[in-house]
């Protein structure tokens, strides 16, 4: 029996030499050491032992499985080896293949340069204050100190409802009057808030203008508010949104409602001022109008405009788009065509 | 407004390039959009960027002013001529030519005056006068039908000044120099014609600068210059004004001045060169010299006048006097206009009138009858002012937009009046020739008073936040024309007379704090930040949650629309289905009165049309389309002025379910479920607590696959597919399409910002799943919410997984399997508790809904 023993030792050692791949070594952990495997038989033969040869031969038959456990173990650990190497050095896709689309959603980009907006003026401690898009005539104008038939109404040609003194509001400072009232309590507070929302002209759909557009315009009022904050503010504002480095120009300019009245240039962004299609070879592009509330608004508002004084500006969030991201055409805005949309 | 550089320097010194100068301006307010050179080059300037110009630079040595001396014809040629050109050489210079305009003087030898022309010698660069589109050229030696030439006489368009091409630039008249000095035959043409002509572009506030005088006065103002004022001494040697004309002003307040003068014994011919030049430049077509010159003042001074044949003024009346009158129209009145349009003049449309009937619509235009003609011999000129927010009105009823109305509706000074009249009948008489009657008619019933307010010095330092002594603050005003005084810390300020925009009290101190400010120029003013009191800040809801609407479907996988607010009642009609109810039926659209183009006559009441259109348009892009949009719809309220505007969120499926790739070959289409998940995904994600969902009748629905979506018992709005019918209507018949709107405001107003977490459990779960057998009409959330209701505290969490059908079921069965999960702080449940809870659950269904248990 011993022999037996001895003679299974070599033939499994010797098999195993011979095997590379995982399937064969588990055939031959069944063989020769598995629970039905060669090494049990055996064992299960021990009854006919005597009983002084039962222990010698146990023992025997232990350090036997002991030395093909060992082995195995070996063998396995080498083939293992073998097998991951081939596998990283052959496992190869083709990772040029494009990865599965997933399902991307996407703001619309006025939105996104809304938001913008809304962070930039936030921080300067300007809230969001929205009014509504369908105005009297008395908000959008006469109490902007456009009165009635004046000529400076010929800068914003409107579209009227049937509505009498009813109309689209053709800016978005047409909520100015309303925010004064609601936060400046009869004159007694300062404010700084910021009004978005859409806005409608009576003008031709090109690649340059439309029917409708967004605006956003801020106002400051408070006891102690200067020309020159509204530069710093507006110049802060221009850097953040366009570029930490970008020039800023004020020119003069007209809009019944401010006075002294400002509009805004930032070099072109893309040309960096030295002229180009976009910025029609001027290199500055507009970006804002703005000035100091005129002394009849701020009445209007219910403020005394000999103790208190402010700052409005306004400008254009598709405007903004267009600049920054080369957009030739507002057209773009409304179509809503994904193949514009979906490169924001 | 188009502004030649030359006729600027008739007023003002301009001792800066004009590329600054165009800056200046520009900063100053007065926008120059655009420097049309003519012959001179461009500047560079430190500092100021300026559109480089590719304009023909004119060559001092080759492009110079010529003489033709005799104009002979061309042996070979009847469409050309030879000009011989004196320019300034030995011998005269042979030009071959085909110019009509010489034609006149072919074979008349020498002529006793030359005419003066520019003339282009061998190798000057000249625009191509004969190529449409602009193309450079450089004379060349050749033979033109047998005669060698090696120049030539241009024409506007060669020397780009402008598109003529009609013939050669001819002057009869020796050209001069600014002091007078005759200009040599080959003087550098850059000397005699070489202009900048100046684009400004003009707010309505800046009535005053609109004209070469107002310009030049600004100009004189940021340069620390002088103004030369023109002069408008009239030599007038006829018989006295009074007796001839007589004049009555009924309405002053609409006509606050009437002037008039009288040039008899007038020749009407062409008028001056010089000034038949200079309306070129500014875009204005010569017509004779009595209407040159009332085009020549509005240009030059701003006050439009208007010339009448007075011989015709006194046929009106039978032989007499004639008596001009401004009054508003009787009942009935028309007048037939210089453009030949027939008016029917309306309520406060202020007239020129005799006593035979209506002359003119005044300030705005002529009538066709008493028009200068070419037999005209008496000329009754007019200078007058008018009511500008009256003239805007009158010019918008008859929608008749002149340079004379445009003018008067920005606001002209009636001081302006008497200039114009005086300097415009001194250049007629110098032009026409004729005795001028002694004397003004100047009516002026209620003259202006004279504009006078204070501004304190601190008053600029509080609304600019620039500390400044009055003296400087006195040097701007002073320059711009204002009389100031200082006393103190104040300054006593007196308005010039050609101004209407300073005001008076508080307001007025804010116009002139502008006007210092612009001609100190904005660069000046240093920045500050904001250092005054920082208000009370406060949150915005309503926009915050909106903003987390879009966040969360853009996650969902969604794209962001916006469409126009406009569209029309057909199109939204289109989207109730036959025999449907429309929703919104009982309120009315915001009508617009003045629609841009007939598809844009109404605000909507419905996201969905434009959506949908919108979806249409992509999917010839795409076979997959999720889209939303959120905004306002407009409702008409009859008993308020405005409309009710509440926010909308749309949702449009369409196509796919997913994107298909060299993996994924083909997906199913989207379903109602897909919009539905998209649903509770938002709803989750706003912590909405309470919302389901039920069988909906929405007549843009397929009346099976649709539902309203409740927020505890408010009903906010519904979804599902597109009702067949629709689909046809939209173009979508071929697409899977679902669609949702819902009521923004409705949604947002359940959302609690505050909503509290579950702990995590310390227990482990157990969990089952359970198949139940049902009737094919048992909803599946009407058995989900049994399981729910009978499975007691213990049971947390219940999932449908599956829904199966299959012929061992038999017909009109089918099997719903649920995931159940059990789950308690207090213990780790057992089996046999479990158990007790499932067999509770399988007997309600059983009883209530006849369910069988499939499996466990």
């Amino acid at each position: 029996m011993l022999d037996q023993l001895e003679t299974l030792r070599e033939e499994a050692l010797a098999a195993l030499q011979m095997i590379s791949d995982s399937a064969s070594l588990q055939a031959w952990e069944g063989q020769y050491i598995g629970r039905k495997g060669a090494l049990t038989q055996l064992l299960r033969g021990m009854g006919g032992l005597s009983p002084e040869e039962r222990p010698i031969f146990g023992k025997t038959a232990n350090e036997v499985k002991q030395i093909l456990t060992a082995a195995h173990d070996e063998r396995q650990q080498l083939i293992q080896d073998r097998e991951l190497a081939q596998d990283l050095e052959q496992g190869e896709i083709d990772i040029t293949l494009p990865g599965r689309t997933a399902q991307i959603g996407g703001l619309h980009p006025s939105t996104q340069v809304l938001r913008r907006f809304y962070q930039i003026w936030g921080d300067m401690g300007f809230q969001v204050y929205r009014t509504r898009d369908v105005e009297t005539d008395d908000m959008n104008f006469t109490m902007l100190n456009f009165p009635p038939h004046h000529p400076a109404r010929d800068m914003q040609d409107t579209f009227y409802t049937t509505q009498p003194d009813v109309i689209l509001r053709t800016h978005t400072s047409a909520g100015q009057i309303r925010a004064m009232w609601e936060y400046g309590d009869h004159g007694t507070k300062p404010i700084r808030v910021v009004l978005p929302g859409m806005c409608y002209r009576f003008e031709q759909i090109t690649a340059r203008s439309e029917v409708q557009f967004h605006q956003i315009e801020g106002i400051a009022i408070g006891k102690n508010i200067r020309m020159t904050d509204l530069k710093g503010t507006i110049t802060e504002f221009a850097k953040r949104m366009f570029h930490p480095k970008a020039g800023v120009r004020f020119r003069a300019s007209y809009f019944p409602f401010t006075e002294p009245s400002m509009e805004v240039d930032v070099e072109c962004c893309v040309c960096g001022g030295k002229g180009c299609n976009l910025c029609k070879y001027s290199g500055w592009l507009e970006i804002a109008g703005c000035g100091m509330i005129h002394p009849v608004v701020l009445q209007n508002g219910g403020y005394d405009p000999a103790e208190w004084s402010g700052f409005a500006f306004g400008m254009g969030p598709e405007r903004t788009a267009m600049l920054k991201h080369r957009i030739t055409d507002i057209r773009y805005f409304w179509a809503n065509d994904q193949r514009f949309l979906g490169q924001f | 407004m188009q502004i030649p550089l030359s006729w600027l320097k008739e007023f003002v010194e301009i001792d800066v390039p004009v590329e600054l100068l165009a800056e200046m301006l520009t900063k100053a307010g007065l926008e120059v959009s655009h420097l049309h050179y003519i012959g001179l080059p461009q500047t560079k300037v430190e500092g100021v960027r300026y559109p480089q110009s590719d304009h023909l630079v004119w060559d001092r040595e080759r492009l110079l002013l010529g003489a033709i001396r005799e104009v002979k014809p061309h042996p070979n040629a009847d469409r050309l001529v030879l000009a011989m050109v004196d320019y300034g050489g030995a011998e005269l210079e042979q030009c071959v030519t085909g110019a009509p305009n010489l034609f006149e003087f072919k074979g008349l030898g020498v002529l006793p005056h030359p005419l003066w022309t520019a003339f282009a010698a061998e190798g000057a660069e000249v625009w191509d006068g004969h190529s449409d589109t602009p193309k450079r050229m450089t004379l060349k030696g050749k033979e033109l039908r047998g005669i060698y030439n090696k120049s030539m006489v241009c024409s506007d368009k060669e020397l780009g000044i402008a598109e003529d091409h009609d013939g050669v630039i001819l002057l009869r008249e020796q050209p001069r120099t600014a002091h007078g000095q005759p200009h040599a035959p080959g003087t550098p043409l850059a000397d005699v014609l070489g202009d900048v002509v100046l684009t400004v572009e003009l707010t309505p506030n800046l009535a005053r600068a609109w004209s070469v005088l107002g310009v030049a006065r600004e100009i004189a103002a940021l340069l620390d210059k002088d103004l030369r004022q023109p002069s408008h001494q009239v030599i007038m040697d006829g018989a006295p004004i009074n007796g001839q004309v007589f004049c009555e002003i009924r309405q002053p307040a609409l006509n606050p001045r009437f002037t008039l003068m009288l040039l008899r014994d007038a020749t009407i011919q062409p008028s001056p060169e010089w000034m038949q030049w200079r309306l070129k430049l500014c875009g204005q077509r010569p017509i004779n010299n009595i209407v040159d010159v009332t085009n020549y003042i509005t240009f030059e001074i701003g006050q439009p006048l208007h010339a009448f044949d007075y011989d015709q003024l006194v046929a009106r009346v039978g032989g007499q006097a004639p008596t001009i009158i401004t009054r508003l129209p009787e009942a009935g009145e028309t007048l037939e206009t210089l453009d030949q349009v027939n008016r029917e003049l309306q309520g406060e449309n202020i007239l020129v009138c005799d006593t035979a009937g209506v002359l003119s619509l005044g300030g705005i235009i002529g009538g066709a009858e008493t028009e200068i003609s070419a037999t005209t011999r008496n000329v009754l000129l007019e200078a007058a002012n008018w009511h500008f927010i009256n003239i805007r009105r009158t010019m918008q009823q008859h929608k008749v937009f002149t340079d004379a109305g445009v003018r008067f509706s920005r606001g002209v000074h009636p001081s302006q009046a008497i200039l114009g009249v005086q300097r415009g009948m001194e250049l007629m008489r110098q032009t026409a020739g004729g005795q001028v009657a002694k004397g003004v008619l100047d009516l002026y019933p209620q003259p202006l008073p004279m504009v006078q307010l204070d501004l304190p010095i601190r008053e600029i330092e509080r609304i600019t936040g620039i500390a400044m002594e009055a003296t400087t603050a006195a040097d701007y005003l002073s320059r711009l024309g204002f009389d100031v005084t200082i006393e103190g810390p104040v300054l006593h300020v007196t308005v010039p007379d050609h101004r209407m925009d300073i005001g008076t009290g508080v307001i007025g101190q804010a116009d002139l704090i502008e006007e210092i400010m612009r001609v100190m120029g904005y660069d000046a003013i240093p920045t500050t930040l904001l250092d005054d009191l920082l208000p009370e800040q406060r949150n915005n809801d309503a926009l915050q949650w909106e903003e987390i609407t879009r966040d969360l479907l853009v996650g969902l996988g969604l794209r962001e629309n916006i469409s126009y607010r406009f569209t029309t009642p057909d199109r939204e009609q289109a989207l109730i289905a036959p025999n449907g109810r429309d929703l919104n039926a009982h309120m009315d659209y915001v009508q617009i009165a003045n629609p841009i183009s007939p598809e844009k006559s109404v605000l909507r009441k419905t996201l969905l049309a434009g959506l949908l259109d919108n979806v249409r348009a992509n999917l010839r892009y795409q076979s997959l389309q999720r889209v939303f949009e959120i905004g306002s719809v407009y409702f008409a309220r009859p008993d308020q002025e405005l409309p009710d505007e509440p926010r909308r969120l749309a949702i449009v499926f369409a196509g796919a379910r997913q994107a298909t790739n060299w993996s994924i070959k083909t997906s199913e289409d989207v379903d109602f479920y897909d919009l539905k998940g998209v649903i509770e995904g938002v709803l989750r994600g706003l912590h909405i607590p309470k919302f389901s969902f039920t069988r909906a009748r929405h007549p843009s629905l397929h009346p099976g696959r649709s539902a309203a979506l409740l927020i505890g018992d408010l009903n906010v709005g519904a979804f599902g597919e597109l009702h067949p019918v629709i689909a046809r209507r939209f173009d979508l018949a071929d697409v899977p399409v679902m669609i949702a709107e819902f009521d923004l405001d409705l949604i947002l107003g359940a959302v609690n910002g505050l909503h509290h977490i579950q702990p995590l459990p310390i227990t482990p779960a157990i969990l089952e799943d359970i198949a139940l057998i049902v009737k094919e009409e048992v909803n599946a959330a009407d058995l989900e919410r049994l399981i729910w209701q009978t499975g007691g505290p213990l049971l947390k969490d219940v999932r449908l997984f599956d829904v199966y059908r299959g012929p061992q079921l038999g017909e009109g069965q089918k099997s719903l399997a649920f995931s159940l999960t059990y789950q308690t702080d207090e213990k780790t449940l057992n089996d046999a508790e479990v158990a007790a809870i499932r067999k509770k659950v399988v007997k309600a269904a059983e009883k209530q809904f006849g369910a069988v248990l499939r499996s466990i």
